[in-house]
């Protein structure tokens, strides 16, 4: 971490804002957690979650403006959709695929995040599919000459797909509003990052669709924030497309079906959990001050309220109704 | 009323829609020029960059990016230049398009339109004469309109761009400057999801869509004094006008399903297992199908793609087999 | 209250697993969530949480033991277990093929058509390809169709004083005599008779005749005065627009009227449909057109079906009183029997009437007595209420 006087205050950040950002990585953490338990209890058929990339997550997005920028995130985005506006309850909804579920009514697997009124996009399963998707909206947000920024969430592997460099080129030739945000956590699965590409680090290609291109300490909480804030901000002044890449650790398996000990090592699972982002966040906060024994007591009382709250509204909800499934399919005559 | 071209009718009716609605946009290979076949000539000039856009050449691009752009308010238009250019877009045509609306639980929509000309019979061979239309009929979710007239082709365009839903618009190349006819000069829609009758018959009914609607047309007129042919214009393809077609075979009690589309998987077999499960008592005969052979596209030389398309001659014959059961 | 550990389905192909080693032990107290056994599997290692929190009161598979996923491991004390959500019926496929009939001989079409009208296709010829049977085969016999002769029947089951003839059964008869026994034996009639002094209607149509006859080109009788008194009747007294059924009395909301036609094998009831939307000249031209037909043999299927009602002119044949049968599916039947000018009490005195006798049968499991004089009664005065001054349209 770069040592500068007032971190917080050249970024325009307060300490409250600061308390926010840890709350709503603790959040996504313990929300996470609940959702392996459930799993493993044969509660919940399947889970995928976050842990590992919280830090980078919620700082990207403390900067967007929920409900008028544009968000379109992947299936590991809890920690922005918290961020936005999304509740534990919403997830957890979606965890049990209950009616009541804000991204598809049960519809779609967990953690395929949608919200109209936060402009969450709703996503689906083929990986990058949504960055296209992003770049429309950008571009239809410049053609109105609107002040809203885009920005899509993707891992790794999905900039080997076709669409992102798709998306990224019709990007960069006509400067789009856009912020592709890349968390990079060195695996497709299980395919390893130097099997995925030939290069050293995914923020290179942005030169080869003309807009820069930013590699980040996914764990360093303020570094995430400027490059976030700066590529918003650029989006804004009309200054076109900006790539960032957010290492990040891997700290579960992809998701519940995966057992990512058949291809990481003891060691280096061990070395990634001595990296969580959340201990050297905390560790950070206690040492500047801005985090007593009390508050953090608070913090995470609350959490754990929250998170055992949204289970049991979760659990309590009822499923959608059988014919259900054969409604939305167009717009005109039925449901 | 003014007589125009398919392709006049197709401007025509954009730049109406254009004009009507600013949020209509057009985006695609070569549209700023005017387009390959000179669909959008014009447009650039009058409605400016912001409106008619030039894409790289990324199909999977060109139709994403206007699911974007119809999910933040605009109707784009979205051109695929040939049909047969129109795989590398299938993932997002069906697997996000098709699914926004439902996986979304009515959240999220994408009202856009995809234009792409089908079809051969302009020495187009295996990559410019494709009929891609029962990949999508199969699909549910989106729509598909394959309008063979300037009447319809404007009047679905119009349909189409104002529709809630993702289309399909697949228009016949040949019959860009082949069919003319009378359009409104007042604005008009042609619903989705009728099928027309363009000719009454009482002896057996011939279900078609595309350039086939016209080929069928020269063949009944051929065989006027033999057999009563009625010929019914499917013009959409999903959903099918099961009503229309119904209401003509139970009338006639003979159908034949005439389409360019290779036989096999082709929307033939659709519209047959509707017959067969909803017509069978007012059947006088077996529900036939007359299609291109099954290969995988239409070759070059012209003995070669003669062999595979259909043409009156070879609509006659059919229509004579079964009129005679 | 006891709660079950169970060993998870851990993995989309998973089906057993193995305990390794129990982390809690009889009598420990376990807090919701917290973990209870490790379990291995070939495809993941876990911690087995707690479903509720709760004292350990049993330990059912001991370490190094495998067992399948859904097992009971172990058994806890307190906390309600969620009841098992009863798994979907799945959805029968819809079966229903019908079975197929010898192929050959006929289209679907010609089959439908036969059908409908009740002709044998054993009996039909075919003259088209292959020995079919046309459309216009199918026609040709219904335009021909003859009895056949009488077969003579052995003196022994007659008896030694009598002759017969047995006059073989028409689709026609048969279908009359099944409706006719169904309708008879099932629904309980009752009956009930009203007298109307028709004078007033008498010198209506005695007067209107001729011009009607000129203007409409369709006879006008008493047929139509009786439907319209009946469709008004029916309206005030609407149980009477109804069908006995096991769920409940069927209340028709729409008004369709069967008017009985004497047709060369026998009665045929074609309908008029919403018969009360109808004036009189509407009724009349409607009786007209379906007796028509119905002499003609034209009557389609549509055309006999969906009756409310029926009204039957037994008057045509000189009947006074009659007791006519319901038919199936519907509650109640009147006949109007034939206009007999009689001596009549008025006021005291003597007078010359006009009197048209209505009798109703009725289905005494859908209404009583009560509900069919009230009926009658109010037919009966709007009988007695058309004269001169009504307007036939």
């Amino acid at each position: 971490m770069v040592a500068v006087r007032d971190p917080l205050g050249a970024l325009g950040l307060t300490e409250g804002d600061l308390i926010e950002m840890y709350y709503r990585v603790v959040l996504a953490r313990a929300v996470s957690a609940r959702m392996w338990i459930l799993n493993r209890m044969g509660r919940a058929p399947f889970a995928i979650t976050c842990d590992g990339h919280e830090v980078a997550q919620v700082a990207s997005a403390f900067g967007l403006r929920p409900g008028k920028d544009w968000v379109v995130p992947y299936y590991r985005d809890m920690g922005v959709v918290v961020s936005v506006g999304m509740t534990p309850r919403d997830l957890m909804l979606g965890l049990l695929a209950k009616a009541a579920d804000p991204s598809s009514g049960g519809r779609q697997m967990p953690s395929h995040f949608g919200h109209a009124g936060l402009r969450v996009v709703s996503g689906s399963s083929p990986v990058a599919t949504q960055i296209p998707h992003a770049v429309g909206i950008a571009l239809a947000s410049k053609l109105r000459g609107e002040e809203d920024a885009t920005i899509v969430y993707f891992g790794d592997g999905a900039t080997s797909k076709g669409d992102f460099h798709e998306g990224l080129n019709f990007a960069g030739v006509h400067r789009l509003p856009v912020v592709f945000f890349c968390e990079n956590n060195g695996y497709a699965i299980s395919v390893p990052l130097r099997k995925q590409m030939a290069i050293a680090q995914i923020s290179q290609r942005a030169a080869g669709y003309g807009f820069p291109g930013v590699t980040v300490d996914g764990n360093d909480l303020l570094a995430v924030y400027a490059a976030s804030k700066e590529a918003l901000e650029r989006a804004r002044r009309g200054e076109g497309p900006t790539l960032i890449e957010a290492v990040v650790q891997r700290l579960v398996p992809h998701s519940s079906d995966d057992d990512q000990r058949r291809y990481r090592s003891e060691k280096e699972l061990e070395a990634g959990k001595q990296a969580d982002p959340i201990p050297r966040l905390k560790a950070y906060m206690e040492e500047s001050g801005f985090l007593t024994a009390e508050k953090n007591e608070e913090i995470n009382k609350r959490v754990a309220k929250e998170v055992d709250d949204a289970t049991d509204f979760a659990e309590k909800s009822p499923y959608p109704e059988p014919e259900e499934a054969v409604t939305r399919v167009y717009g005109s005559s039925e449901g | 009323m003014a007589t125009k071209t398919v392709i006049e009718a197709l401007h025509n009716a954009l730049h109406e829609e254009m004009q009507r609605d600013q949020r209509v946009l057009v985006m695609g290979e070569d549209v700023e020029e005017g387009g390959v076949f000179r669909v959008t000539e014009g447009l650039l000039a009058e409605f400016g960059p912001g409106r008619i856009i030039d894409t790289p050449l990324s199909e999977s691009l060109i139709v994403g990016a206007a699911i974007g752009a119809a999910i933040n308010g605009m109707r784009p238009v979205a051109e695929i230049q040939f049909a047969d250019f129109i795989h590398p877009a299938m993932d997002q045509i069906v697997s996000e398009a098709a699914r926004m609306r439902y996986r979304s639980n009515g959240a999220f929509s994408c009202p856009l339109v995809i234009r792409a000309p089908s079809g051969g019979g302009i020495h187009g061979a295996l990559y410019h004469s494709q009929n891609v239309e029962a990949f999508f009929a199969h699909v549910p979710g989106l729509k598909v309109v394959a309008p063979s007239t300037p009447y319809d082709v404007a009047g679905l365009l119009k349909a189409a761009i104002r529709d809630e839903d993702p289309v399909l618009f697949f228009e016949h190349k040949k019959t860009y400057r082949l069919i003319k006819g009378e359009v409104p000069e007042e604005d008009f829609v042609v619903p989705i999801g009728k099928a027309n009758v363009v000719r009454e018959g009482k002896d057996l009914s011939i279900l078609t869509y595309g350039l086939a609607v016209h080929q069928c047309l020269e063949a009944a007129e051929a065989l006027a004094q033999e057999v009563r042919i009625e010929v019914v214009d499917l013009r959409t393809l999903a959903p099918l006008d099961k009503e229309t077609i119904l209401e003509s075979v139970r009338k006639t009690g003979k159908a034949l399903i005439v389409h360019e589309d290779n036989l096999t998987g082709g929307i033939g077999g659709e519209v047959a297992a509707i017959i067969a499960a909803e017509a069978f008592d007012y059947l006088d005969g077996p529900v036939l199908r007359l299609a291109m052979p099954d290969v995988p596209a239409v070759p070059f030389s012209p003995p070669l793609e003669e062999y595979c398309l259909l043409n009156p001659e070879k609509i006659i014959s059919a229509v004579r087999k079964l009129a005679a059961y | 209250m006891a709660v079950n550990v169970v060993m998870p389905q851990l993995g989309e192909t998973i089906t057993e697993g193995t305990i390794t080693r129990w982390l809690k032990k009889v009598g420990d107290w376990v807090d919701r969530y917290e973990p209870v056994v490790e379990v291995n599997t070939d495809k993941v290692d876990v911690e087995v949480p707690s479903p509720e929190a709760g004292h350990l009161r049993e330990i059912l598979v001991s370490e190094g033991m495998t067992v399948a996923v859904g097992e009971v491991l172990a058994v806890l004390e307190e906390a309600g277990a969620a009841a098992e959500k009863e798994p979907a019926p799945t959805a029968a496929p819809t079966g229903a093929a019908e079975p197929a009939e010898a192929q050959a001989r006929a289209t679907p079409r010609v089959r439908k058509l036969a059908r409908d009208h009740g002709v044998d296709l054993a009996q039909v010829s075919g003259s088209g390809p292959g020995g079919r049977i046309t459309e216009e085969d199918v026609q040709a016999y219904l335009a021909t169709w003859q009895p056949p002769r009488p077969t003579p029947v052995a003196p022994e089951a007659i008896g030694p004083e009598q002759e017969v003839e047995v006059i073989p059964l028409s689709p026609v008869r048969r279908t009359i005599a099944q409706r006719m026994t169904q309708s008879a034996f099932s629904a309980p009639h009752a009956w009930l008779s009203m007298e109307a002094d028709v004078s007033a209607l008498v010198r209506l149509r005695d007067g209107m005749k001729e011009e009607f006859r000129r203007r409409e080109g369709v006879d006008l009788t008493y047929v139509p005065f009786v439907i319209k008194a009946a469709t008004e009747a029916l309206r005030e007294h609407p149980i009477l627009n109804s069908a006995w059924s096991e769920e409940g009395l069927v209340l028709k909301k729409r008004i369709h009227v069967g008017v009985a036609v004497g047709v060369e094998e026998g009665l045929v009831v074609p309908v008029i449909r919403d018969a009360d939307q109808l004036s009189i000249a509407g009724l009349a031209h409607a009786v007209q057109k379906l007796t028509d037909r119905a002499r003609a043999g034209r009557l389609s299927l549509e055309d006999v079906q969906g009756g409310t009602f029926t009204v039957n002119n037994t008057g045509a044949f000189g009947s006074v009183v009659s007791m006519p049968i319901i038919n199936p599916g519907q509650a109640a039947i009147v006949s109007m029997e034939a206009i007999v000018k009689k001596p009549v009490v008025v006021e005291d005195a003597i007078a010359i009437r006009n009197t048209l006798n209505l009798c109703l049968s009725f289905d005494h499991r859908v209404l009583d007595g009560s509900a069919a004089g009230g009926f009658l009664q109010t037919m009966r005065k709007r009988l007695e209420a058309m004269g001169p001054d009504m307007s036939l349209y």
